[in-house]
């Protein structure tokens, strides 16, 4: 018979932290997969909280669209806050 | 290694000029340390050389867990029994990531997994040798993941960015293999003449399976060059092998017990021990299928997966029946 | 007895049966339906080894109460014969198929919260600790082996079969975990243990949701086996410990 679907898991490692990719496990369905994925996944204390989201439901740009899609973010270095130089002896900034 | 003789499909290494712009492309990242993902452009022989590679390591692990877990229900006290249980199922858990790696590149885990049960797909030679004794746990520790550290390490800088983030997971995750392994070998070499005696023969025996783990010698690896090129291999087997060599000995020294080669001799001038020259015939064969436990860990693999089928398909079947019933409800 | 021997008792009930059942689930590892589930079974096995170590420490504490000393977590679990071993039948039996594996772990996981969740109130300050420690881990075992009846039973003709057929098997080895014996009762109106019998139909209640959720009908034979409690085993637990118990026995004083 077929294969149990691909899932991609995000754990949040720490509370007020945004979930991070860790990787990905097969399961039957969802409620499984994060049974899994807390068995595959967080042996070690690594999480507080998991979302699993079906592997065949990501979608990724495409390497070729890197330059219109993130070019213009380079171009607004003012967004960083590197961008504004300030004096040594101004503190908390 | 975990991935030992992989073949590239290269005979020798194209030049810039040969290749084409896409590839040089390719080349050019690799080059810049840039990491290769899932939807870049790839050659199709950097994809191919790559499924086999992560492949082989990801069966490694899985086939890797037999010979330890074959002393899982006879370690000697409960914290040993509780450790081995641990790293047993570290290792399914980093097949697990590798398998996942080899996913990206476009194949299935049920597809790596009948090769590897056909026999078309290799793991590592040293998971076909025995685990005769509780000794044996403490050398494949100390030894063989001593060795596969020593190799993941350098990977964890490799080209390919699903494999180099899994061996990064595995890394972290292994550090603790190995240190348990020196630990029990040291209990062992403190306890009484038996136990003394029973970490001598482990090391006798998996001495010299531990230094073929790293692969055919530099002169015979055709693909190495190939391999280096694309940075899935970072540094040679004969490299690798003597950095482990030159790491073993001393720890030997310290426990004890004597590494089984006569020929072993420090050499001042290169730095590095000097050691017997490698049966490789052995290591062919092994490879081939012919080692002691081949044909047992294959069988037992198979048999695992053949009668989990009815598992994996009743929960299949349930969840199509609850999302059925689900889309009905909401109809 | 006197009560330090009888809680002495009591806590090996409760150790050999996490340990007997963590050696059972040592048997799958690397030899699961699948990675995944290889993974989440060993968990289960490492919860229940971890469970059984805490009890065994306390239990040698309690001995040194009424003994010239108290035995260490290794000379309790390795160096006592069958005959010695508090287990629950139940647990020894055989890993077969994973529906047998899963009908033996529903059982226990279900009957383990309740038992848990009691003792978590004992009068014992350090039974209190360890039960409320287990009973985080064995909720989500519960959860676990109930969501694989679930998945087993309404899943294929054939799993259900196999899943019916395990639950079937196993029906008689459930009583023992609601019989209460001397030891039982006196511990019970010490406030340190748990009355065994109250938990039966709380069991019955969650087992009966789960195995019609499940598809499965809930077996009705009334002949119920007993015997682990007294150390009157089946005939598995023996070679179970031979297995287990084999280096220690082999290599007399030895440390490893």
């Amino acid at each position: 018979m077929t294969e149990w679907p691909l899932w991609e898991i995000f754990i949040r490692s720490q509370h007020g932290l945004a979930h991070k990719h860790v990787g990905s496990l097969h399961a039957p369905d969802s409620e499984m997969a994060i049974k899994n994925a807390r068995d595959v996944y967080t042996r070690r204390n690594e999480g507080v909280s998991i979302w699993v989201v079906k592997s065949a439901d990501v979608t990724a740009s495409s390497p070729g669209e890197k330059e219109p899609l993130f070019e213009p973010a380079n171009s607004k270095v003012y967004r960083h806050p590197t961008f504004f130089p300030m004096p040594d002896e101004v503190k908390h900034l | 290694m975990y991935a030992q003789m992989v073949d590239t499909g290269a005979k020798r290494l194209r030049t810039s000029e040969e290749m084409s712009p896409e590839e040089r492309a390719f080349q050019e990242r690799i080059d810049a340390d840039i990491k290769i993902e899932p939807k870049d452009w790839m050659p199709e022989a950097y994809r191919k050389t790559l499924i086999r590679q992560i492949s082989q390591h990801a069966h490694s692990e899985i086939v890797g867990m037999l010979p330890e877990g074959n002393w899982i229900t006879r370690a000697p006290t409960l914290k040993r029994k509780a450790i081995l249980m641990a790293k047993v199922q570290d290792e399914a858990g980093h097949g697990l990531y590798l398998y996942a790696a080899a996913e990206t590149l476009g194949v299935s885990r049920d597809e790596l997994i009948a090769d590897l049960h056909s026999g078309k797909a290799k793991y590592s030679s040293i998971f076909n040798y025995p685990t005769l004794t509780w000794a044996d746990i403490g050398a494949i520790g100390w030894l063989v993941d001593g060795a596969a550290i020593m190799n993941q390490i350098p990977l964890c800088r490799c080209s390919h960015g699903p494999y180099s983030r899994a061996m990064i997971r595995v890394c972290k995750e292994e550090s603790f293999h190995q240190r348990q392994g020196f630990d029990i070998m040291m209990t062992l070499c403190r306890g009484t003449l038996e136990q003394k005696a029973m970490a001598q023969d482990a090391l006798n025996r998996w001495w010299w399976p531990s230094l073929m783990m790293f692969g055919p010698p530099d002169a015979d690896s055709v693909h190495s060059a190939q391999s280096a090129q694309w940075k899935i291999k970072i540094l040679s087997n004969d490299e690798l092998r003597q950095r482990f060599v030159d790491q073993t000995v001393p720890q030997a020294d310290y426990l004890g017990i004597k590494v089984p080669d006569p020929l072993l001799k420090w050499n001042d001038e290169r730095g590095h021990y000097d050691t017997s020259p490698i049966d490789f015939e052995e290591l062919y064969n092994v490879v081939k299928g012919n080692g002691p436990c081949n044909r047992d860990r294959l069988r037992t693999r198979v048999k695992a997966w053949e009668e989990g089928a009815w598992v994996r398909d009743a929960a299949l079947a349930h969840a199509e029946k609850r999302a059925a019933r689900s889309a009905r409800k909401a109809a | 007895m006197n009560r330090d021997e009888q809680l002495f008792d009591y806590l090996l009930r409760i150790a050999d049966s996490d340990l007997v059942l963590a050696q059972r689930l040592g048997e799958w590892v690397g030899h699961g339906p699948v990675l995944e589930e290889d993974i989440a079974l060993t968990n289960v096995g490492l919860d229940l080894l971890g469970q059984a170590r805490l009890w065994y420490a306390y239990a040698g504490e309690v001995e040194t109460r009424f003994a010239a000393r108290g035995r260490c977590e290794d000379e309790l679990a390795l160096l006592r014969d069958a005959s010695e071993f508090r287990n629950l039948l139940l647990v020894e039996r055989p890993n077969g198929n994973y529906a047998d594996t899963i009908a033996r772990q529903f059982y226990f996981d279900v009957w383990h919260r309740l038992f848990l969740f009691q003792l978590s109130r004992s009068g014992d300050a350090r039974v209190g600790e360890i039960a409320a420690k287990a009973l985080k881990e064995v909720r989500y075992h519960v959860e676990r082996s109930a969501d694989w009846v679930i998945r087993l039973g309404d899943g294929t003709d054939e799993s259900h079969a196999k899943m019916q057929a395990a639950v079937d098997e196993l029906w008689m080895y459930t009583g023992e975990m609601f019989e209460s014996d001397a030891t039982d009762q006196a511990l019970t109106i010490a406030g340190i243990g748990c009355d065994a019998s109250a938990l039966a139909h709380p069991w019955r209640e969650q087992l009966s949701s789960i195995l019609s959720e499940a598809t499965l009908t809930l077996p009705t034979g009334a002949w119920m086996q007993s015997g682990g409690k007294r150390g009157v085993h089946t005939e598995q637990l023996g070679h179970l410990l031979a297995e287990m118990q084999w280096l220690q026995r082999a290599y007399p004083g030895a440390q490893w």
